[in-house]
């Protein structure tokens, strides 16, 4: 299997905060990897470095073997990798249909297409997505007025929309009503398998990200400190101690 | 669909019989076209997209100076036509005066849109607050430099070419100068419109909404704020040009780069109606003209006061205008019908 995004040795501080030191992982293509540690480790700071939020200090970022960590934030959403927020954010004022159609790849993307008109079809996509992650009926709703919960799933439905090749998901499961998320985890392997779409997933709820994930990264103090399989990090030592604290 | 289309034919039929219905106040209806074409246009910066800008001022003047200047320069030297401060009589011939007239108000609206993209390219990638000061700022050095220009006389203004001879009276050109004012008006309006239901309009709510989101999302957002500032610019500008041969002279800070007077007004009218709708600005600008003149007309002398107090109960009691208002009272009107049952339903993933 060839790595779909690869990060390697990056580092990335801010002032005397050492957010990233020395992280280099490979993501490979069509899986689902999933990426923890205690709040402060770097996992958001990561995120941010590979979707071009902010320059990084060192080290490089490949997608696709396309070095991306140079480039501009859309620019590498147009590569197909995008990102949805630990926040959500999602256009308030906006119904969710409209949050949909606007999240569409346009097929022609330059000055003269500004003015261009959003194909009909859309909304039916839009429609299907929203049923897909369960806000069919919310559809005409602003999307402001949705809870925390259902802005995820939409923001969510959105980052669908668009068509990724990859997807960074920030805590997808945070805020949601425990009932629902069997109902994610079972959508997101859907995305993955069907869809074929490479997942690169944010979780603190353990049990999430154990049954999702095929490979698990474990971040702490801003340093990479076990990879591997689930059932490796649930029992390697330097992660529990990170969660709990050495005994 | 019928029943708007009657309105908008009944709106239109309006317009065009307005000057006979009220011959005494033909300059009065002429400026609040353009009144609604500046608040149209801010309102595709401040209200669509979020942007709140004090300098779309600052393409009325620039609009306002370059169509004299060409009307003039095209036939006569303009440095002496300024020197003289209006008392040199060139007398343009009505064929040249329309021929002016017609070339100059394209480069009026051209020009600024040239100007808007470049200085748009600089600082639209300011934020919130910084990008409206930083506006506010190019309006005021806008006036101070039109002042320091000789060729367009300086601090002391030029005039505007005045009506030619032997083609009628005031009447005509009041009536001439209307018709025109209300094309632009009609022609603005109905482009936005357009403009709006395209992904133009929608990317600009994005950006409104949530701009890092949309930039996340790969949509090139600079290259929708300065499409959506060139726009304005280009109608601010005509709006300019046709307001500098209405009124006839061009003083820098009070009528051209005016923005205590219209500067602010753009603003306010849009607020006034809803800023973020198409039809806010309009019925903004109209009310924002009504009172305004009532105030000029009974208050005389407490006219700023009445309009500040206006202001306060505005922004109080209708936050969101009289459009945002009358959304939340009536949201059905605006096509937003939301069962009560999908409203309450529970998420649900099975």
């Amino acid at each position: 299997m060839r790595p779909v995004l690869s990060v390697e040795q990056v580092y990335k501080y801010f002032g005397g905060v050492r957010a990233n030191e020395n992280i280099s992982m490979q993501v490979e293509q069509g899986s689902i990897v999933g990426l923890i540690g205690p709040n402060g480790s770097g996992k958001t700071t990561l995120f941010n470095s590979i979707v071009g939020t902010h320059p990084i200090d060192k080290g490089s970022i490949k997608f696709e073997n396309k070095e991306v960590s140079t480039l501009p934030i859309p620019v590498i959403a147009k590569l197909g990798l995008l990102r949805t927020f630990q926040q959500t954010r999602i256009y308030g004022k906006l119904n969710c249909i409209d949050n949909m159609r606007i999240s569409a790849k346009p097929a022609k993307d330059n000055l003269f297409s500004v003015f261009s008109t959003i194909p009909v079809e859309l909304s039916d996509k839009a429609e299907n997505l929203l049923n897909f992650v369960g806000l069919y009926q919310k559809r005409k709703l602003r999307a402001g007025d949705l809870s925390f919960g259902q802005q995820k799933l939409l923001e969510l439905a959105m980052a669908l929309m668009n068509e990724p090749k990859m997807l960074l998901l920030d805590e997808p499961t945070a805020g949601i009503n425990p009932t629902l998320i069997n109902g994610i985890i079972d959508r997101l392997i859907k995305v993955n398998k069907e869809f074929g779409i490479t997942l690169l997933v944010i979780e603190h709820n353990m049990r999430v990200i154990m049954s999702l994930a095929q490979k698990i990264f474990c971040l702490a103090h801003g340093e990479l400190i076990a990879e591997g399989a689930p059932e490796k990090i649930k029992n390697d030592k330097r992660v529990i101690n990170a969660y709990l604290g050495a005994q | 669909m019928n029943q708007k289309i009657i309105l908008y034919l009944c709106l239109l039929a309006f317009g065009i019989a307005a000057p006979f219905l009220f011959p005494a106040f033909k300059l009065q209806i002429s400026i609040m076209w353009i009144l609604v074409v500046l608040s149209l246009t801010w309102d595709v910066q401040g209200g669509q997209m979020g942007y709140n800008t004090f300098g779309n001022i600052m393409f009325f003047g620039l609009g306002m100076y370059i169509c004299s200047s060409f009307q003039i320069g095209l036939f006569f030297p303009l440095a002496e036509w300024t020197a003289s401060g209006g008392e040199k009589t060139f007398v343009h011939t009505p064929t040249q005066f329309f021929q002016g007239f017609f070339i100059g108000l394209i480069l009026a609206a051209i020009i600024p849109a040239i100007v808007a993209a470049i200085i748009g390219y600089g600082i639209l990638g300011l934020r919130g607050h910084y990008f409206a000061i930083c506006t506010l700022g190019l309006g005021i050095a806008a006036g101070e430099f039109a002042g320091g220009i000789e060729l367009v006389g300086a601090g002391q203004g030029m005039t505007s070419p005045p009506w030619p001879k032997g083609i009628g009276d005031t009447e005509l050109r009041s009536e001439f100068f209307y018709y025109i004012c209300f094309l632009l008006m009609v022609f603005t309006f109905l482009f936005l419109r357009w403009a709006y239901s395209t992904r133009f309009g929608l990317v600009l709510n994005a950006i409104r909404d949530n701009e890092d989101k949309a930039e996340a999302m790969g949509i090139n957002t600079m290259r929708y704020k300065i499409t959506g500032w060139v726009v304005s610019a280009f109608f601010v500008g005509m709006a300019g040009g046709l307001m500098g041969n209405m009124i006839g002279y061009i003083e820098p800070v009070e009528t051209a780069f005016a923005g205590r007077t219209f500067g602010v007004f753009m603003v306010l009218m849009a607020i006034l109606g809803g800023k973020g709708t198409l039809w806010g600005p309009v019925i903004g600008a109209i009310a924002f003209h009504i009172f305004k003149e009532g105030f000029w007309t009974f208050f005389l002398g407490w006219q700023y006061v009445a309009l500040g107090a206006l202001i306060v109960v505005v922004v109080i009691f209708f936050p969101e205008g009289i459009m945002g208002w009358l959304r939340e009272k009536y949201p059905e009107r605006f096509g937003e019908i939301i069962d009560e049952e999908d409203r309450k339903a529970q998420v649900e993933l099975k």
